[in-house]
């Protein structure tokens, strides 16, 4: 029997889920025995060239390139996980949820203390090659159907592994109290 | 000396002091109902509804229903567990909750329960209000983004005299906390580092504490809240 494939990404997130992801040490060897990746910063494959078995998600969606890779992840991965609290509820980058996009662009390129002397001319970037900023950060389940959510910030590297572990292996997922937590 | 009285809670016997408020009551059963906005000795409000019980067939709030001979309470009902994970849920999605970046984080009730109960993801709508953050008070700040008006600054903090420093501003979904300038302008050190630790989240926070605790070490981190009440 091949090996389940197992896909991850970042969209608006920071990498520390991957970070975290890595901390899982040796058992990362037990891993590759368990598993292929397919398309994962972790290998730098950069696009699915086969249908795979679990996609994990880092990172809700700011702009539209992070909604067209999320749904790129829905529909090649059988099961998705929102892995941190950015994938779940937006995290910090939805920090600007509360301010209008416009809001946070004249404070970005135009009034911010830093770049007044830089930008004498007011422009806002607006290259057609750069993604389209979203009106809000959208957490992942609001954006495609989610089957499983990883809390924390980072989820631990235990948390991490062990959901893994108990996906590939068709078990159940022991959620001690110690390690579910949102920080 | 006080009437005893008897009654169970998810079919324990229990037994109490007649007018004991359940929750308190079931404290001292060595039972858990979840609590938010009640504190100990204060009168209760009953405004969070997270410590919803059923009884004799109806839902009720704990920390305003006194127990009475023969009262039949339920508890751990499934159903009731999750109108709890909802109202939890509720909260989360309403405010502006981010924990990580959060001084409160690990030491918060509302965070604590959501542990307890387990919340991976809440089943509603974010709806990313637009709150204030407020500094303009000498001593404390208030980010109204994590507020969940349960009033526990309005009823527990006081001046000598037993007038709150803190109130209810504005009406409907546009209420907030404020703090009376008049009666806060003498606010001790004290009473400011009271009114944060009142405050189950982290809308109340004294100016320059900032993080306290290291993780691992703080209040909710290895046990569930609760447990204290269980294991005793």
């Amino acid at each position: 029997m091949s090996k389940p494939i197992v896909a991850t990404t970042s969209l608006a997130g920071c990498f520390g889920c991957h970070m975290s992801f890595l901390d899982i040490d040796e058992r990362i060897l037990d891993l590759i025995e368990l598993v292929e990746f397919n398309k994962s910063p972790i290998n730098d494959i950069k696009k699915f060239t086969k249908m795979c078995d679990i996609g994990l998600i880092e990172g809700g969606c700011c702009n539209d390139e992070n909604v067209h890779i999320l749904k790129d992840f829905r529909a090649h991965c059988k099961i998705l996980v929102s892995v941190g609290e950015c994938a779940i509820m937006g995290g910090l980058p939805a920090l600007r949820n509360s301010f209008s996009l416009k809001e946070c662009l004249d404070e970005a390129y135009l009034n911010g203390p830093s770049v007044v002397a830089n930008n004498e001319e007011g422009v806002i970037p607006n290259d057609e090659e750069l993604p389209i900023l979203l009106d809000k950060v959208y957490p992942c389940h609001e954006v495609v159907r989610i089957d499983y959510h990883l809390p924390g910030c980072p989820p631990s590297a235990d948390l991490i592994f062990d959901a893994l572990y108990a996906l590939v292996t068709n078990q159940p997922l022991k959620l001690p109290y110690e390690v579910v937590k949102f920080d | 000396m006080a009437q005893t009285i008897k009654f169970t809670i998810d079919g324990v016997e229990c037994t109490a002091k007649k007018g004991q408020y359940i929750v308190d009551a079931a404290t001292e059963n060595h039972i858990y109902i979840p609590t938010l906005c009640n504190i100990p000795g204060v009168k209760p409000r009953g405004s969070c509804r997270i410590c919803s019980v059923r009884v004799n067939g109806r839902m009720m709030t704990a920390c305003t229903t006194p127990v009475s001979e023969g009262m039949e309470i339920e508890n751990k009902d499934p159903d009731i567990e999750d109108i709890r994970k909802a109202i939890i849920e509720l909260m989360f999605t309403e405010g502006n909750h981010f924990c990580p970046s959060c001084e409160k984080s690990g030491n918060c009730e509302l965070q604590a329960l959501a542990y307890r109960y387990q919340m991976l993801a809440p089943r509603f709508k974010f709806m990313f209000p637009k709150r204030r953050l407020e500094a303009t008070h000498p001593k404390l700040i208030k980010d109204h983004n994590r507020c969940i008006l349960c009033k526990r600054c309005i009823r527990a903090i006081k001046d000598e005299e037993g007038h709150s420093l803190f109130a209810f501003a504005r009406r409907g979904h546009n209420v907030e906390i404020i703090i009376d300038t008049k009666y806060s302008k003498n606010m001790t050190d004290e009473q400011a580092r009271e009114a944060a630790d009142i405050c189950p989240v982290g809308a109340i926070l004294v100016k320059e504490r900032a993080y306290t605790d290291p993780i691992g070490k703080r209040k909710y981190d290895k046990q569930p809240i609760g447990s204290d009440i269980e294991n005793l």
